[in-house]
């Protein structure tokens, strides 16, 4: 993974503002990134918020879970999944969508706009 | 420049296309490069399917391929550019633009044109390629129906006239009528022969069509052969016929067959058949070796096939045999047919006019329901030869299996099509098809195929998918699908999986029981005490509704939020552009002046898109996200309540007038629905559920549809039971007769819980009854006789819902912790930039990509 320098991160909300295993949808540099935080340790993900298949913004309403060890989104509309890890749509090997770096620091969520390669 | 075997494929309809997906599957990158030339605008589109165009389809839905798909798999494509000639010794494709394209491999696959016959006029109609020209003033107005190009023309032209006429009485010459009747135009069929579908039916079925035909308003005229066309005196034009007498019509489409364009094929002295064709052998090779024609253009064995599937066929042989891998021949193949013509079905399967010697035939005609069954049997009397069947297609895949596979018949052959009685019927299960038998008809997946997926070690659906492709498409065939799957894993002795899902080893019904028993009240603790890993999409909704339907708590909460399916999680349906629509409730569909006004004016005030459900409810559309709660806050004012039009719950209690008003109405049956749907609303289903009272067997409520339905009877109230609409249609079974008030809700209390306690996640009750044991002899005898002595439980967990009912979004206004949860952003008050409206019929509805890109959102947002 590209390391990303540490001047690209933007703050977006606090930690609790996103729901326990589930989205919210943030707005990066024009850019609308979900953002989800995921089981007892807290794991952050970023992916685009963008969903390729119905060509709506809606990934962040989508469930989470898991797929074996994959943690994954599964689109709300025509119910594709994606490895939130990577963004690899698990259905269909030639999709993939963006997914960007995320941290938390002191209880607040930092994101990047800048895609994860 | 490269030193790849260079493909070259002139026609880019659906066979062109298939035969590029094929290339594609192979992997033809390293060694191959392809071209095709395109002659129309658009990009290969689903012909089969070209009428839904007039039914609201758009080119993109029509299109068979994702947008980008040639670029990314470095396919070259000329659109709008017409081969016109090849040179075969330089190896050259010249075209009407000019372009000059060496090939190594040339595949034709031109399709057809329709035929149109030599007519006089006064004035003269030019058919250059299969597109009309004419020297007069209107040629807009005589048309052809091949092309997305034709329906537009069609559609312009209907919206200048009245009355529309199509020559040609075969399948596509009805499709055509039914789409000028959807037009809104008086709609006649003309025909040569002495009945419709001569090609497929015989003459009495071609009687028993017509009939029907007729009595959906198009007007039937055979035996007319067209033999001049001037101009009309009412309508625009006058076609007059060989036997003196004449109709007027203001469109004409000609619809009289369809011949191979092998114009090119030709020129360039390629083999074509007397009758046309390009002459290919069982590699699709022509008389050139390296020149292939596949498609509706192609000539085998002296047969021309006008239907899509052999040319997919086609498709993959060359495929094949250009690459050298794989070992596909084309051996010819089955024409039967089934299709819906003007609402009528009709199959024609092998020979079905019994032109082969000796054969015998055996039909049924039944005139009170306008069915024609007809079978055609070998002059032993022990094969299936052809079949014709109108009016009701049960038997199609049955007797196609028969005819396809030789299958022995039945000492009476007759009983085939003879109504069906009750032996009969089982007579055809999974078990008794042959390998070939297809089970999925979208993508030509046989038995054979999907038994060998199984044993090559797919144990699930999606696996059986990702192999096979059955059931990706239309999805009819995905029960038999699984049913197949469970047969196959049973015999080889593999333990047939229930489990919900991987995370828990329980079917519903067990983790049902769990949640119940054990008093569980959130799903981690479910999760760490009976399941592993995460969750998922599918456990999460399952055990949201049990919970719900156990405890009934918010579902909103903290804990159950994230578990929550995309409607329920907004508490509204999501519509495709992300925005949502919003359902209030109104019971039994009475609703005051007031009310309906206060709805109105929240809908104007929102600028809201506004309809009437199937529902008796009104559905607002185009609401944002983060509008939703404001909006509720309004419907909630004036005191509407949450319709739950997004949960898998209570939908509606369909009603109608009743003995209020009604000359026929035995009892209040407005007043019992709306008593009922207040009585169950919010309850938490394994799958939706929904209701109707009808004041009188007359059925204005189409009760028997319902999953509870009740009938009126002048003693009191008919309950019924499991009925559905949707996609299997199913009438309701009679539970009990003539109960009163306090019977009939006792019943309707124990039924409900014992549906939710013991079906499927995502069981209707309709297919929930078809797979129980018993049947409704046993749903009685829980019900009415408590032969599980689980009644008085049933009742009380019901009380519980009633007593803990509370209105969702009355509850989620007014707390400002949750209204945070539909802000659009969590960082920002912007609003989603993709959501963009237009007006149409003076409503608000999504822009389509189109014209989102010339409102000016940017090409990657649109296309992306
Ligand atoms: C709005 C409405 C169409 C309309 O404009 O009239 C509608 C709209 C939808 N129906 Fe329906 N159905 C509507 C009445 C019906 C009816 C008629 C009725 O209820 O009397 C039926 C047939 C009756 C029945 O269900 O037995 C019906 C059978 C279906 C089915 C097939 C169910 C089946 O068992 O085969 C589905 C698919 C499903 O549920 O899996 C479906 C699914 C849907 C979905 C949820 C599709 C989707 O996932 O987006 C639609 C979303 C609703 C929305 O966004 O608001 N809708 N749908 C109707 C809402 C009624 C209401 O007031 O709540
Ligand atoms: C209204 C309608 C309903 C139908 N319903 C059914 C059905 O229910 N079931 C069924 O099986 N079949 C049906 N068919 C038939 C089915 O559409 C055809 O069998 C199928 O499209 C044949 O595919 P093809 O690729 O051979 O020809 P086409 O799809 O016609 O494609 C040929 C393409 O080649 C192009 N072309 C021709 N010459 C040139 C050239 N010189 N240079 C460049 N391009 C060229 C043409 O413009 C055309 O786009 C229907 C057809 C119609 C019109
Ligand atoms: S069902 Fe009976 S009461 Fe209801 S409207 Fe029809 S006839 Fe009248
Ligand atoms: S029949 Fe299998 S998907 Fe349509």
């Amino acid at each position: 993974m590209k390391k990303v320098a540490e001047t690209t991160y933007n703050k977006i909300c606090a930690m609790n503002d996103i729901p326990h295993n589930a989205g919210v949808c943030a707005l990066v540099d024009g850019k609308q990134i979900a953002l989800f935080r995921i089981g007892d340790k807290n794991e952050l993900y970023a992916i685009s918020n963008y969903d390729p298949f119905s060509k709506a913004n809606v990934i962040s309403r989508g469930i989470v879970g898991t797929m074996g060890e994959i943690p994954k989104v599964v689109s709300p509309i025509y119910k594709q999944q994606f490895n939130l890890t990577n963004g690899q749509c698990i259905d269909n090997p030639k999709v993939s969508i963006p997914t960007y770096p995320i941290r938390e620091q002191g209880g607040a969520i930092y994101v990047s706009a800048i895609e994860n390669c | 420049m490269n030193s790849k075997h260079k493909i070259v494929i002139i026609g880019n309809g659906m066979v062109g296309h298939r035969f590029i997906e094929e290339l594609v599957d192979k992997d033809f990158r390293d060694n191959f490069s392809i071209t095709t030339f395109c002659e129309e605008k658009n990009l290969a589109y689903d012909r089969v399917s070209l009428s839904t165009y007039f039914n609201g389809k758009t080119k993109e839905d029509l299109s068979l391929m994702p947008e980008g798909y040639y670029e990314e798999n470095g396919v070259e494509i000329f659109i709008g550019d017409k081969a016109e000639s090849i040179d075969r010794k330089a190896k050259v494709v010249k075209s009407a633009g000019g372009r000059e394209v060496h090939y190594d491999t040339l595949v034709l696959a031109t399709g057809s044109y329709p035929f149109v016959p030599p007519i006089q006029g006064q004035k003269q109609y030019y058919f250059e390629g299969y597109r009309a020209f004419e020297c007069g003033d209107h040629k807009q107005h005589i048309h052809v129906y091949r092309t997305i190009d034709d329906l537009d023309a069609i559609k312009a032209s209907a919206s200048k006239s009245e009355i529309g006429t199509v020559i040609g009485g075969g399948l596509l010459g009805l499709e055509c009528a039914n789409a000028l009747k959807n037009l809104g135009l008086k709609t006649h069929v003309v025909d040569r022969g002495p009945s419709l579908m001569g090609v497929q039916i015989d003459a009495e079925g071609g009687i028993v069509l017509r009939a029907k035909i007729e009595e959906s308003g198009v007007q039937v005229h055979t035996s007319k052969s067209t033999k001049l066309i001037s101009s009309g005196k009412e309508a625009r034009y006058q076609l007059q016929f060989d036997d003196g007498t004449y109709l007027e019509t203001d469109i004409l489409v000609f619809s009289s067959g369809i011949r191979p364009r092998d114009e090119i094929a030709r020129k360039a002295g390629l083999k074509i058949g007397d009758k046309g064709g390009i002459v290919i052998d069982s590699e699709c090779r022509t008389s050139d070796e390296d020149i292939f024609a596949i498609g509706e253009c192609a000539l085998w064995n002296g047969q021309i096939f006008g239907l899509v599937s052999p040319g997919y066929k086609m498709a993959g042989v060359a495929a094949d045999i250009i690459t050298a891998q794989g070992d596909r021949r084309f051996e010819g193949a089955d024409m039967s047919t089934k299709l819906k013509l003007i609402g009528v079905d009709v199959a024609s399967i092998g020979d079905s006019h019994g032109r082969t010697e000796g054969s015998r035939s055996f039909s049924f005609r039944d005139e009170l329901k306008g069915t024609y069954k007809k079978i055609v049997i070998s002059p032993e009397g022990n094969r299936l030869l052809g079949a014709i069947l109108i009016g009701g297609v049960e038997e199609y895949g049955t007797l196609q299996q028969m005819m396809l596979n030789e299958m022995t018949l039945p000492k009476d052959p007759g009983s085939l099509i003879l109504p069906t009685t009750e032996e009969a019927a089982a007579g055809v299960g999974l078990d008794t098809l042959p390998e070939a038998a297809i089970i999925c008809s979208c993508h030509n997946v046989t038995k054979g195929e999907l038994m060998k997926s199984v044993q090559d070690g797919a144990t699930t659906i999606g696996e059986i998918k990702t192999a096979t492709c059955a059931s990706t498409g239309c999805g009819g065939c995905s029960t038999m699908c699984k049913q197949l799957l469970d047969n196959e894993l049973a015999k080889r002795g593999v333990d047939v999986n229930t489990d919900l899902c991987e995370h828990f080893p329980y079917t519903r019904q067990e983790l049902y029981g769990l949640i119940r028993v054990k008093g569980i009240r959130n799903f981690e603790t479910l999760l760490a005490e009976h399941g592993h890993g995460a969750g998922c999409e599918i456990c999460k909704p399952a055990v949201a509704s049990i919970l719900a339907a156990c405890w009934n708590e918010y579902i909103l909460k903290d804990e159950h939020y994230g578990l929550q399916d995309t409607n329920d999680r907004m508490l509204a349906n999501m519509q495709k552009d992300g925005t949502y629509s919003i359902v209030p409730r109104v019971a039994g569909g009475e609703i005051t002046p007031e009310k309906l006004i206060a709805l109105g004016e929240i809908a104007k005030k929102w600028n809201l898109y506004t309809k009437i459900t199937g529902g008796q409810r009104i559905d607002l559309f185009g609401a944002r996200q983060e509008q939703l709660p404001l909006i509720w806050e309004d419907l909630v004012a004036v005191g509407f309540e949450s319709g739950h039009a997004y949960g898998k719950a209570l939908r509606t209690v369909k009603s109608c007038v009743g003995s209020t008003w009604c000359r026929y109405g035995q009892q209040d049956s407005v007043g019992l629905a709306v008593e009922i749907e207040t009585r169950y609303k919010g309850l938490r289903t394994p799958h939706k559920l929904k209701m109707a009272v009808s004041g009188c067997t007359r059925e204005c409520a189409e009760a028997q549809g319902k999953d509870v339905g009740i009938i009126a009877t002048d003693l009191g109230w008919n309950l019924y039971v499991c009925g559905n609409g949707g996609m299997k249609p199913r009438h309701a079974d009679l539970l009990a007769a003539d109960l009163n008030k306090e019977s009939l809700i006792k019943y309707i209390d124990r039924f409900l819980m014992y549906y939710v306690r013991t079906a499927d996640r995502l069981q209707r009750t309709a297919p929930w009854l078809e797979n129980i044991e018993g049947g409704v002899e046993h749903l009685k005898a829980v019900i009415i006789e408590d032969s599980l002595g689980i009644a008085e439980q049933l009742e009380g967990e019901m009380a519980h819902i009633i007593d803990t009912y509370q209105c969702e979004w009355k509850t989620t206004v007014a707390s400002p912790e949750k209204r945070k949860r539909f802000r659009m952003f969590v960082n920002s008050d912007e609003t989603d930039n993709n959501v963009i409206f237009v007006e149409e019929r003076g409503q608000i509805r999504p822009a389509t990509d189109d014209e989102k890109f010339e409102l000016g959102v940017s090409r990657k947002e649109v296309f992306e």
